[in-house]
């Protein structure tokens, strides 16, 4: 049946529902409703389609870097001039070289240099401390992994193509063979990149990691989770069941709501003013970004906890005062344990939050170029962020995909903050 | 002798009746709500030109027989609606129909006055706009200005028709609801407790009101009120826990009613 | 060694704690009156007079000694009162330098003296503040002890120190607040002392580099903050419109058309794009977006850069829309069933009933939230500092680089700074006017959002 079953055309007042022109007209209005949808749907597919391609992006651009080229060179360090008792001062550069060396007998004497580049240039200094560690390794033959220099690792994953031109490529055409006759050696593997999360950072690419990186953040999240959560809640409470309500509470209540929405960079402004210019903290240390942190997430937390104790039905409350209860009592056994849940949940939102936060720490300066993980909240350190940031700013090749590999470790810490704020939710919120 | 029972006699001038006379019918109408069923399979036939009250408890279903009669329940998730409803012999579910349509041709007023957030002329023209009711201003100039006639409230705003409608008293603005809905000439007015939101003279008002547009419109109205019934409708139809108890002429529903039901809360023993 | 303080700190309360407890039971034992407060709180209230004080006054120092040290140690170099500032603290970091052991010249003999005399001091501090810290401890445990009896009311005095506890943390919001505010008036005060305030205001060029050279040449108009304005708000621009019709239509169509399980899912996956930290934003528009853009601006025949103005407001706008999005979302939310009923009634198609009736009622909610979303364009960091450009240039070409407020604070300030250089100075006035703006923005919009909830 078409719209025609509406028999009785000409309505009562004259209104020809079935004209050409107010079908037409109904056709259009339609065509516009759908059109409406339709830019909806446009809209958030953009949106999703760039969260998809962000995501896209920085695995394929990232996952290179969770293995590593190495070389399992065998170093037989028994007719090595070592002495035991003093590891460390002997010639340890000499000695790597000539494993090394002995890899491609047939080299000339010209080319030694290029060859050694294609290795890290720390190499003596990581066999070294490899003997250091199990001095056992004087005795006889034992075989030490080197890691290879970034351009090497670039061409063996298939980032630095052999079709371009020599002079355009950071590795030349002799390398590329001495690289091959390594191949054949069977010395060279691309294990997993452990070093990824626990080496510290370094100059060169094939070396460097986010064990500081990712101390520094837990240090700096230590202090902003122990400095905010106490007092989130306590201010939180204060508010919502103490305060009187009058213009400088109020004024409080306007304050906290501004204060969430002030610029992280602002704060930064104040960590480095305040903490660093006035107090004299100490430039870089986890316990200043932890104190920046802190007051970024303040605002939040306190918002959250009013809700949640908000949400509490006040039944409860006035069956703890019924029996007898103090007014801190009936807070601090009842309510409080009640809005505990959404409360817990709150408070990892805003710690992945801050987790994520780069720009105040940035200024507090800890973007600094740190070589070992910080052992405690004073020692200078980077945090994740501000090392995917300077990883971002470094020209090396190599630290394009450690950079994505960063995110995608943070990602991985922010999705399992949220995950477990979720499950939390749903395992413990109650509603009222 | 060929004696035709009684009753076959009423069916068959039920029928005749139905062809000439009644504007909207509706047979078997049940509603549900996801699992809940609200009306059991309620039959019954509205007027030309009349004005039909639905009464009956709160909970009763009356309001949701009213929103069938224009499809209003379409924007409840999980409503379902079975049996048939027409409006002049064609059924108004069918899948063809168009609704806009249909709720062009069946306005409806609701209980709580809901006047867009706009001037008191844009609340008016806001129909015949998106139906294209109207060739240019001065022919929509003169549209609301009739239907805020016949709303009997052009005396009292025409003056400030471009200040907002919110700014109306209650009474007003459910006038003006009501101009708004007969601004897009309907045939039939569907009314939700117009009343239960307003004070007794601007419930006078609308009652007069209502009693007025009859002589051009249809009109169902569910109301609580049994005197509101009395006083504007000609049928009446009470309705019991989803069921239609009985429907009859408001005069002899309120003097001898059929249904021991319809006496009963009548006379104020239950509801 | 703080950190053994704050340890002995908490034991010596815990161990009160159960002292206090203790003793409370014995005396409640055997007594003749009622008792006020159970054992527990006298326990606690011991370990507060305990720990307490103690806590608070190791706060205090720490966080004053470092000045006052630094003080002694400058006034106590020679010829020090005819020095600057900016000498003085050049000399107190090469002092505390040598004192960490980093020493990369040999130091000189008024310096070595400086050392050892810093070096006394600590010591002293330190001696200090335990002896101190051991006597409030001590007077802390032996009132806390000495008060518990069957009449005194432990539980009233251990709620007055929580509800202190809880007055004190509703004040730090406010000190915050003051904090931000005094720090940025007081650094850009200094800046304003060396760069006339006119010049910052109105003046038409920014190149705080060449400042630094020569701190003669800041006064030649080289702080001209227009142009670094002018940039934010290009960048804030292309951000906005990439996300208010993004966010609004986005939540017109989960509002009103979607079904509830595709809300359901779509909506979270949504709000994923505001939890992913900025830094992956500005990589990302490094790596991906700002030389897709490059190329488009090329093939157009446009003269464009690496860095433009349009891959990071792009960028930043995509971050913004699940923030107007979830705004206009809770505004339409907000308007009553009834209007749209009233709207359907009269044959209004969905299409019809949204932009005339739910977007005009709803839109005082939208534009407090588009506000909101301005602000935090405004102030967005990371994504500018990586892919916008450094030098401000006044051009409305979206396909070249401007710089913006955020930018310039972190470029200047990133690596050492000093604090009466002007460039550095110049950070803090910027910051200032950040923080105006965003105030603004933020006070306009949340009372256009609550005025809004008030209404329905």
């Amino acid at each position: 049946m078409s719209s025609a079953a509406l028999t009785d055309t000409v309505s009562a007042a004259g209104v020809d529902w079935h004209s050409d022109e107010m079908k037409a007209r109904r056709r259009a209005r339609y065509a516009s409703d759908r059109r409406l949808q339709i830019y909806g749907i446009i809209a958030i597919t953009f949106a999703l389609g760039f969260l998809a391609i962000l995501v896209g992006s920085l695995t394929f651009t990232g996952y290179t870097a969770f293995t590593q080229t190495v070389a399992t060179i065998e170093i037989d360090l028994s007719t090595a001039k070592v002495d035991p008792a003093n590891i460390g001062e002997a010639d340890w550069r000499g000695i790597v070289r000539g494993a090394l060396r002995a890899q491609v007998p047939e080299m000339r004497r010209s080319d030694e240099r290029k060859f050694f580049e294609m290795f890290t240039s720390s190499a003596p200094f990581l066999v070294r401390d490899a003997v250091v560690d199990d001095p056992g390794r004087l005795t006889g033959k034992s075989s030490f992994t080197i890691p290879m220099a970034d351009p090497v690792d670039q061409l063996a994953k298939g980032a630095i193509s052999r079709d371009i031109p020599e002079n355009q490529r950071r590795i030349n055409d002799k390398q590329i063979g001495m690289y091959d006759q390594l191949v054949a050696n069977g010395v060279i593997s691309k294990p997993f990149n452990w070093g990824l999360f626990f080496n510290a950072d370094s100059r060169f690419p094939e070396l460097a990691g986010l064990a500081g990186a990712i101390s520094g953040s837990f240090w700096s999240l230590l202090v902003c989770f122990v400095i905010s959560f106490p007092i989130g809640i306590a201010a939180a409470i204060y508010l919502e069941e103490f305060a009187p309500k009058n213009r400088f509470t109020d004024l409080i209540e306007v304050n906290i709501n501004n204060l969430a929405a002030v610029p992280s960079v602002v704060f930064g402004l104040l960590g480095l003013a305040v903490f660093l210019g006035w107090l004299g903290l100490p430039r870089s240390a986890p316990l200043v970004g932890g104190f920046v942190l802190a007051l970024m997430t303040l605002p939040t937390l306190i918002i959250v906890t009013r809700v949640s104790l908000k949400s509490v039905p006040s039944s409860i409350r006035e069956a703890a005062l019924g029996v007898g209860a103090s007014k801190h009592e009936a807070i601090f056994h009842h309510i409080l344990p009640l809005a505990m849940p959404t409360v817990m949940t709150g408070s990892i939102i805003s710690l992945a939050r801050a987790l994520g936060e780069t720009a105040p720490l940035l200024l507090i300066g800890m973007n600094a170029f740190i070589t070992s993980p910080p052992e405690g909240v004073f020692a200078a350190s980077t945090a994740l962020p501000t090392q995917i940031y300077i990883w971002a700013d470094s020209p090396e090749r190599g630290f394009v995909s450690r950079t994505s590999a960063a995110i995608l470790v943070l990602l991985a810490f922010l999705v399992l903050m949220n995950g477990i704020a979720i499950f939390l939710r749903q395992r413990f919120e109650r509603r009222w | 002798m060929n004696i035709m029972s009684e009753a076959a006699v009423e069916k068959a001038l039920d029928q005749k009746m139905s062809d000439a006379n009644f504007k909207m019918v509706g047979k078997d109408v049940s509603v549900y709500y996801g699992e809940k069923r609200a009306l059991f399979d309620v039959n019954l036939n509205v007027r030309k030109n009349t004005v039909t009250a639905l009464i009956g408890p709160s909970g009763c279903g009356k309001s949701t027989f009213l929103r069938t009669l224009n499809r209003m329940n379409d924007t409840i998730e999980g409503c379902r609606v079975t049996g048939k409803i027409t409006l002049d012999q064609s059924d108004i579910y069918d899948p063809s129909v168009d609704v806009v349509e249909l709720r062009a041709r069946v306005g409806m007023v609701f209980q709580k006055p809901n006047p867009f957030p706009k001037s008191i002329y844009e609340n008016i023209a806001y129909g015949p706009r998106i139906h294209g009711l109207s060739r240019n201003k001065s022919d929509l100039d003169q549209i609301v200005e009739n239907s805020l006639v016949k709303a009997g409230l052009w005396n009292e705003v025409k003056d400030r028709l471009l200040e907002p409608g919110t700014g109306l008293s209650g009474g007003q603005q459910q006038r003006l609801c009501i101009a708004r809905a007969v601004a897009v000439s309907p045939e039939v007015i569907l009314m939700d407790e117009p009343c239960s939101a307003l004070d007794p003279i601007a419930t006078a008002k609308v009652e007069e009101l209502i009693h007025e547009l009859r002589a051009n419109f249809t009109i169902v109205i569910v109301t609580h009120s049994m005197q509101q019934a009395a006083r504007v409708s000609q049928r009446t139809a009470m309705f019991h826990l989803g069921n239609l108890v009985e429907e009859n002429d408001t005069d002899k529903m309120f003097t001898n009613p059929d249904d021991q039901r319809t006496q009963d809360y009548i006379m104020g023993r239950f509801g | 060694m703080s950190g053994y303080l704050l340890a002995i700190l908490a034991l010596a309360a815990l161990v009160m704690h159960f002292v206090g407890s203790a003793r409370a039971r014995a005396t409640q034992n055997g007594a003749s009156e009622k008792t006020h407060s159970r054992p527990i709180y006298h326990g606690l209230n011991a370990a507060i007079w305990t720990g307490v004080p103690a806590f608070i006054f190791l706060l205090l120092w720490l966080a004053g000694q470092n000045s006052v040290i630094n003080q002694l140690v400058v006034a106590s170099f020679p010829g020090s009162e005819s020095l600057d500032a900016t000498t003085r603290s050049l000399i107190m970091s090469e002092v505390r330098q040598v004192a960490a052991g980093n020493i990369f010249k040999e130091p000189t003999p008024e310096i070595q003296a400086a050392v050892t005399h810093l070096k006394s001091l600590q010591q002293i501090s330190a001696i200090a503040m335990v002896a101190v810290i051991a006597a409030l401890m001590a007077i802390g445990a032996f009132l806390g002890y000495k008060v518990i009896g069957n009449r005194f009311r432990a539980r009233h005095s251990v709620e007055r120190s929580v509800t202190y506890f809880m007055m004190f943390s509703s004040l730090v919001a406010i000190v915050t607040t003051l904090g931000i505010i005094a720090s940025l008036v007081f650094e850009a005060l200094q800046f304003f002392a060396k760069v006339p305030i006119t010049e910052f205001l109105f003046g038409l060029r920014w190149e705080p580099q060449i400042a630094i050279r020569a701190d003669q040449v800041a006064g030649q108009g080289a702080f001209g903050v227009i142009p670094v304005l002018f940039g934010t708000f290009v960048i804030s621009l292309i951000s906005m419109i990439v996300a208010v019709p993004t966010g609004i239509l986005s939540a017109i169509y989960l509002t009103e058309y979607a079904d509830k399980r595709f809300r359901a899912v779509i909506k979270p996956l949504l709000e994923i794009l505001a939890g992913v930290p900025t830094v992956v934003y500005g990589f990302f528009a490094v790596l991906t977006v700002a030389p897709a853009v490059r190329s488009l601006g090329i093939s157009l025949g446009i003269e464009s850069s690496p860095n433009s103005a349009l891959a990071a407001g792009a960028v930043m706008g995509v971050m913004i829309i699940p923030f107007i999005s979830s705004l206009s979302d809770d505004a339409l939310a907000a308007v009553p069933t009834a209007m749209r009923e009233g709207s359907f009634a009269l044959g209004a198609t969905k299409g019809e009933t949204i932009r005339k009736v739910l977007l005009p009622a709803a839109l005082p909610g939208i534009v407090g939230g588009v506000l909101l979303a301005l602000s935090r364009a405004v102030g967005e960091t990371m994504i500018v500092v990586m892919a916008a450009g450094l030098i401000a240039k006044m051009t409305v070409n979206p396909f070249d680089a401007v710089t913006t407020v955020t930018v310039q604070i972190v470029t200047l300030l990133i690596g050492d700074s000093e604090f009466d250089n002007p460039k550095t100075l110049a950070a803090f006035a910027l910051g200032l006017i950040l923080f105006i703006v965003t105030l603004i923005l933020n006070l306009i919009a949340l009372r256009t959002v609550r005025k809004y909830r008030e209404k329905y």
